[in-house]
Order: C-alpha cells, then structure tokens, then sequence
C-alpha cells in the first residue's frame, strides 16, 4: 500500500506535499525517541503523539515513509517546515495512536496476505 | 552472430560491452552527413571534378531526379581524363551497381561495409528508397570519437565517486544547553556526507543514531559541549567523540542501563530523556569508551564501514 493510499482509508489529513508517493513496508508506534531510532525499520510509517521537529529528525534518520501525529495534536509551524525540507510525509489524526495503529495493521497485513 | 562480426576490427564477444553497444546502438542516421552534394545525371565529368574540387571531397551520388542513378568518383574523373572525355556525361563512367545503406541500420554495418566494399562512402537511404544522407569513414571516426569521449567523461565520473568515498571528513558541531532545535544537525549533515561516499545504509544509520544521540545527551543533560565525527576513508572507520563541559555522570554504570534516567518530566515529554541515549550508542559502536567527572563526559563510539568484517 502506498501513502496516498493510506491517506483516505486512515482518513489522515496531509500537512504539505513535498512527499513522494512511495510503499509502506510497516509501521512503528513509539512516543519515545530513542526508541524509534533503535527499533523502527526503514520505509515504516511512525505513530506517534510528538508533534515536535525533532520527531522529523529521528523519523529521518532512520528512513521512515511518513510520520502520523495522532489525536490530533497540534503542529508546529517548524515541525511542517522541516517535514518539508525533509520530504517526510507528515499527517495528523482525529484517532488515538491504537486507533490508527490497529487500522493500519489491518490494511497492511490484509494487502500482503 | 559471426555474420553481423564479419568485417569489425574487433570480437564483439571479447571487447568492451561499451565500445560494443556504442556501434550497435548507433544508427547510419546517427552518422550520416545530410548536407549531401550530388550531380545530376546530365552533368560533364568536367562538372563532377569541379563539384568534387569545390567541395573538397571524392565522390557524388548522380540523381536522375529523384532516384539515385549511381556514385562517380575521382578515380572515374581521373579515368577521363586518360581518357581525354572531360566532357562526357557522368553516365559514362559512374558506378551503376551502387551499394547504399538504410538509415536504420546499425553502424556496424557502416563499419563492416566500408571493409567488404573497399568504397569511401555509401549513399545512405530511407525505407521509401530516398536518398537522405552519405556516410564516409570521416564521418564514422568523428561520432565513434564523440561517443567514445562522452563515454570515457562518464566513466570518469564513476571512477571519480568511488576515489571519493575514501575521502575522509571532519564535522563537529556545539551543542547548547536545552536548545532541541540545533540537536541532530550534525547527524544530519554527517548522514549526508557518508551517503554521498555510497557507504553502506545500515552503516549511515548506525552512526546516525550514535550521533543524534550523543547530540541529544548533551543537549539534555550537559552545560554545553561539542561532537565530533572523523571519518577514515582508508581505515574504514567513523570516530565519534562527544565532550560536554559537565556536570558529569554520577553513577556511569547506571547511565548505561537501558532505563534509568536523569531526564525531568518535560523533558520525557518530548520524548527524550527515556535512558535509552547511551545504550543506544553503545548498542550501534564497534568500540564504545566513556569517562566522566564533574568537569565534563567524553564518549568515544568507533564504528567500522566495511560491512563484510
């Protein structure tokens, strides 16, 4: 499943558009930073509630598709920025983080079966 | 196979694939010169010499209109003139049994026909038998040349990027007291550069995470400090070495433990601060050394690039 897939299923609002469409391999669930940078794999979407620039930067490093900001946590205009500098797909949710995780899950496993 | 071979100076199967795709991706139409000065049929050998003179070459396609009648060439000029017939028709002495070239065919042909046919140029022709070009061996040596350049610039190139992922560096940056914004620009710019040196990803990451760490540490816990990144081309080797200006680490064996932390609460709540940094580090180095005092930490993370040791 490709992100702009993704985006009407998990019904995800896009916060800018320098992101090229690409595959979701998985996902990654962490509010915890270092966590991500440890565990996390390469093309993984993060859920996370950290609505903050240095989210972009971990989620970067390690080479995820795109971060969802869940509960719809506000966004800071720098956190956008640097998503776009980065070109890190970078969405918000209504749902919380087992929400989002949880519908993700389904649709992916249900496209790779 | 050896029938499209017959007439190359070279095996194909045991030359170049560069030099081997250039003459087979190249077509006649690639080559040919379309500037094409012909005679007509009605013309004097006389004409034809002064064509050929004024035009600096040795040979004309002759046109009954718009058909292709033959190719006359200074030889047949010089025949009449032993001949003493200067002023007989063209048609008296051109080449009647002319062998032309079609514009989509591969240069090989070109190549291997100028060898078969001993002639210097071919009248090249489209798929509706129109005459559109004549290519001469000039003209095949100044595209083999322009082709062979481009390619041997772009192998250059190659070459040029793989001198440069030997090519060691050096970064080091300041770290700020809380100052999250500035934290992970060295790590930024440091993947940049080892991708830029084609290094393996899963190694760019792992020197990533130490440094974003290491950054982070200091940013959270340090009265300031730098971090540094030397890579070693020829070594294969990234040292990482982070000197904060203390307080230092109380208790360095607990710090190591997965777990415990000195982080406050608004920093946990960024999501920093977790006791996760230094082991972490540790987790991603081939070598890992820290000391600590009241006037400052020093960590030194080496990690090896070769991926095969």
């Amino acid at each position: 499943m490709n992100l702009s897939e993704m985006i009407p299923l998990l019904e995800l609002q896009s916060l800018h558009t320098a992101w090229q469409d690409a595959p979701v391999q998985g996902a990654y669930c962490s509010d915890l930073m270092s966590d991500v940078m440890a565990n996390a794999a390469e093309a993984d979407v993060l859920i996370t509630i950290q609505g903050h620039r240095n989210t972009v930067a971990v989620a970067t490093l390690v080479g995820a598709r795109g971060i969802i900001v869940c509960n719809n946590r506000p966004i800071p205009d720098d956190m956008r920025s640097a998503a776009e500098d980065e070109q890190i797909a970078l969405f918000i949710s209504n749902e919380n983080q087992f929400v989002v995780s949880g519908k993700l899950y389904h649709l992916l496993t249900q496209t790779d079966v | 196979m050896n029938q499209s071979n017959h007439g190359l100076p070279f095996d194909t199967d045991k030359s170049s694939p560069i030099i081997v795709d250039i003459i087979y991706r190249l077509k006649i139409r690639d080559v040919m010169s379309t500037d094409i000065i012909v005679c007509p049929l009605a013309a004097t050998m006389e004409d034809a010499q002064v064509l050929m003179r004024e035009n600096a070459i040795s040979g004309l396609p002759v046109m009954d209109g718009e058909r292709l009648a033959g190719i006359i060439s200074v030889d047949d000029v010089i025949q009449a003139l032993v001949d003493q017939k200067t002023s007989a028709p063209v048609q008296e002495y051109m080449s009647r049994q002319v062998i032309v070239l079609e514009d989509d065919m591969p240069l090989s042909f070109g190549i291997s026909w100028l060898d078969r046919y001993h002639y210097g140029r071919f009248p090249v022709l489209n798929n509706r038998k129109e005459l559109v070009g004549i290519i001469t061996s000039r003209d095949i040596i100044v595209t083999l040349l322009l082709e062979m350049n481009r390619e041997i610039e772009r192998f250059e190139e190659q070459t040029k990027n793989t001198a440069a992922s030997t090519t060691g560096f050096h970064l080091e940056y300041s770290t700020r007291p809380f100052d999250f914004e500035m934290a992970g620009r060295l790590s930024t710019e440091t993947k940049r550069e080892l991708k830029q040196r084609n290094l393996p990803p899963k190694v760019i990451r792992r020197v990533a995470v130490a440094t974003y760490e290491l950054e982070m540490n200091q940013v959270v816990h340090a009265q300031g400090g730098t971090v540094r990144v030397t890579y070693d081309g020829k070594m294969g080797t990234v040292e990482i070495h982070a000197r904060d200006r203390g307080p230092g680490i109380p208790d360095v064996e607990a710090a190591l433990r997965e777990g415990f932390s000195t982080a406050t609460d608004w920093i946990r709540s960024l999501g920093f601060g977790a006791g996760m940094g230094l082991p972490n580090t540790q987790r991603v180095a081939d070598a890992f050394s820290i000391e600590s005092a009241i006037s400052g930490t020093n960590v030194t993370v080496t990690i090896r690039t070769m991926e095969d040791t």
